[in-house]
């Protein structure tokens, strides 16, 4: 996906938080992205790898030890978060519980110093855009989880912020809801135009509302790109591994061209798969292959990798095929049941497992 | 055989019983330690003064109440308002009042650096406010004394820095009593404030100042609004006992800036004129019972509050 105007950019931001005389915590190293005016960038990482930091970052709450954040193209870093049109909707919300439902959400524009009636018809038009309307008066505390979310999001995206910060919104909502505010925010998204950074750890949620998805751990972004890209092409190992769920195989390059690699695997075959961009890897490799972009074959002679099916795992909607590699190794494979009746395999069986070269995936590490 | 109903009913009565039983050590305590010396108070407001102190028992009196506020002239007999009296009690509401907002002035930053810290280092600082406790009141405003007088430590800075040349005279003025007052009563002031800073979640700060809140919005729009409990508890704490306040104004204000609890002292005392300083302690209730209404009443409706 083309970004077009940049809102965000991080240029080298390093942070380091320096305990009282024990040992520093680096929680970003030398972090450099580019979020798109108009775009639902997500930030997707464990906890602890940084995603929080950035976001505080942009907000203003904690500065950058070295390096630059511009929104617009201009330096924020020595703005005070009063001063950036940046707005955040928190983990716990923080809703003010001595403040109405209408007054939180009037809060942001009172502050700019609003004239009354502007407000007023803001805080209407907010209320009718989170579908919130009839609880203008109640206090925060006499909401619901959901509603609370939605009166948050509604007092963040008031001021018409810029940029919207989303840090872990969704993570104290249940299963249902979450889906509903999933659909919501992407909704509010598109309605509004504004910037949003998101931020999970949760890889579904990542993959389901965003545009573009950066991928962190231990304050380094490891790979950016489209959920296809994160998904189908992941970059690294921790990406493959963190991100649904992948068959690792070993091997040894044999020759690259164009955008393709030639890999003798340790499983015994020799198979192409694709390269990252200007990637050219020699030695020791791993590829990967999603287990559902392959499949079970009773024909030995045409499949890539053969072996003999160890378990079974029936999920309803699809089945789990646990092949053990003849070269060593196991693979797991994901067969969708597309009809209902009886299993072409049985525990035992003599397999092959097919995958094309767009399947596979050469690793940079 | 008792039917379920009464054995029910029965249960019920040993309940109600064993409830009154069980309150009785409480409702002893409160009705002779509390309520019923009051009583005594009142009835001694209305009897005649005895010549040697005391009260003469069953002589009804008003001299007590009108001596509150008002002075017989001993030669002729015409009635002026009781100056002295009326000026001690305007001094001592107006210096509890400015002890009070003093304490709030200094309390409040006090509390919350406290509550800022990190949660290790609370108790530590906490202990630090509340030393001065440990130490005898008596003990501790004479050692304001040390501080005050016009040999002692800020007339002798003040000389040394060649800012004055001879010594202000801060024992024995009002300046003297608000002083100690303020030091004493500082601690009833910080803790309650503290308590309900220490509940805040900062992150309202924070999404405070993410809304565009300066750092004064933010102080006044929402960490005051959220520690108002605190405010209310901490001032009622420090106001009261100011109000009421003997050792301080007696040994830092002298004969010269006396309060109620020192007026009310010398009337039982050198005085000897115990229905006058019955009534004088009940009129002091009253202001304080008065005081309080008005102040809750005013602080819980602007803002609401959580508390």
């Amino acid at each position: 996906m083309a970004i077009g105007k940049a809102a965000i950019e991080a240029v080298g931001v390093t942070k380091i938080f320096q305990s009282s005389g024990q040992d520093s915590l680096k929680a970003l190293d030398n972090v450099s992205v580019t979020i798109g005016e108009n775009e639902f960038f997500t930030l997707l990482g464990p906890s602890g790898c940084g995603k929080t930091t950035l976001l505080r970052l942009i907000a203003g709450f904690d500065f950058p030890t070295d390096g630059q954040i511009l929104l617009h193209g201009q330096d924020i870093a020595p703005l005070p978060p009063f001063q950036r049109p940046v707005n955040t909707v928190f983990q716990s919300y923080a809703l003010f519980p001595h403040m109405t439902v209408g007054q939180n959400i009037g809060f942001g524009l009172e502050m700019q110093g609003k004239p009354k009636a502007q407000v007023a018809a803001r805080v209407e038009q907010m209320l009718r855009l989170v579908q919130m309307e009839e609880l203008k008066n109640r206090r925060t505390s006499q909401i619901s989880g959901g509603q609370q979310q939605r009166v948050a999001l509604a007092r963040a995206l008031a001021p018409e912020p810029k940029v919207l910060l989303l840090d872990e919104p969704l993570s104290a909502l249940d299963y249902k809801l979450r889906k509903e505010m999933q659909i919501e925010l992407k909704r509010l998204q598109s309605e509004t135009g504004i910037t949003f950074i998101f931020v999970t750890h949760d890889q579904e949620e990542a993959l389901t509302m965003s545009d573009r998805i950066a991928v962190m751990s231990k304050g380094k972004i490891l790979q950016v790109g489209s959920p296809r890209d994160i998904y189908d092409r992941p970059a690294v190992r921790f990406v493959a591994n963190f991100i649904g769920e992948t068959n690792f195989l070993e091997g040894e390059v044999v020759s690259t061209a164009k955008g393709q690699a030639k890999i003798a695997l340790d499983a015994g075959a020799t198979i192409a798969a694709g390269l990252g961009e200007g990637a050219t890897p020699s030695g020791r490799v791993t590829v990967v292959v999603r287990p559902e972009h392959a499949s079970v074959v009773a024909a030995l002679g045409k499949a890539t990798l053969t072996g003999k099916l160890q378990n079974i795992v029936y999920f309803g909607t699809d089945t789990h095929y646990h092949v053990n590699l003849n070269g060593g190794g196991e693979f797991t494979v994901r067969h969708q049941n597309v009809h209902a009746g009886a299993l072409a395999f049985e525990k035992g069986d003599k397999v092959g497992v097919l995958f094309g070269a767009e399947a596979a995936r050469v690793l940079r590490d | 055989m008792a039917t379920p109903r009464e054995i029910a009913m029965a249960a019920e009565k040993r309940d109600i019983r064993n409830r009154w039983l069980l309150s009785a050590p409480a409702l002893i305590i409160i009705f002779l330690a509390a309520i019923g010396p009051l009583f005594v108070m009142l009835l001694y407001s209305f009897m005649a003064k005895g010549d040697y102190g005391d009260v003469k028992f069953g002589q009804f009196s008003l001299d007590g109440w009108f001596n509150v506020f008002l002075t017989r002239d001993i030669f002729d007999d015409t009635l002026t308002f009781a100056d002295a009296h009326l000026s001690i009690l305007w001094r001592s509401i107006s210096l509890s009042l400015i002890t009070t907002v003093t304490t709030l002035f200094f309390g409040f930053p006090t509390a919350y650096f406290i509550a800022t810290r990190p949660q290790n280092q609370r108790d530590t600082w906490l202990f630090v406010v509340t030393i001065p406790f440990w130490t005898n009141i008596l003990i501790r405003t004479f050692a304001m004394q040390e501080v005050l007088r016009n040999e002692g430590i800020i007339n002798s800075v003040l000389r040394a820095m060649h800012l004055i040349d001879s010594p202000i005279q801060i024992m024995f003025t009002n300046w003297a009593v608000l002083f100690g007052m303020v030091y004493v009563y500082l601690p009833l002031m910080v803790l309650p404030l503290y308590a309900s800073m220490e509940k805040i979640d900062f992150r309202l700060v924070e999404a405070g100042y993410d809304l565009y809140a300066t750092r004064l919005q933010v102080l006044r729009r929402i960490i005051i609004p959220l520690v108002k409990p605190g405010i209310i508890a901490g001032s009622i704490l420090v106001f009261i006992p100011s109000l009421g306040a003997y050792v301080t104004p007696r040994v830092l204000g002298g004969g010269k800036s006396m309060m109620l609890g020192n007026l009310i002292e010398l009337q039982f005392g050198q005085g000897r004129d115990w229905p006058l300083g019955a009534a004088l302690s009940i009129t002091l209730m009253v202001v304080v019972t008065l005081a309080l209404l008005v102040y809750v009443r005013n602080a819980s409706k602007g803002g609401g509050g959580n508390g």
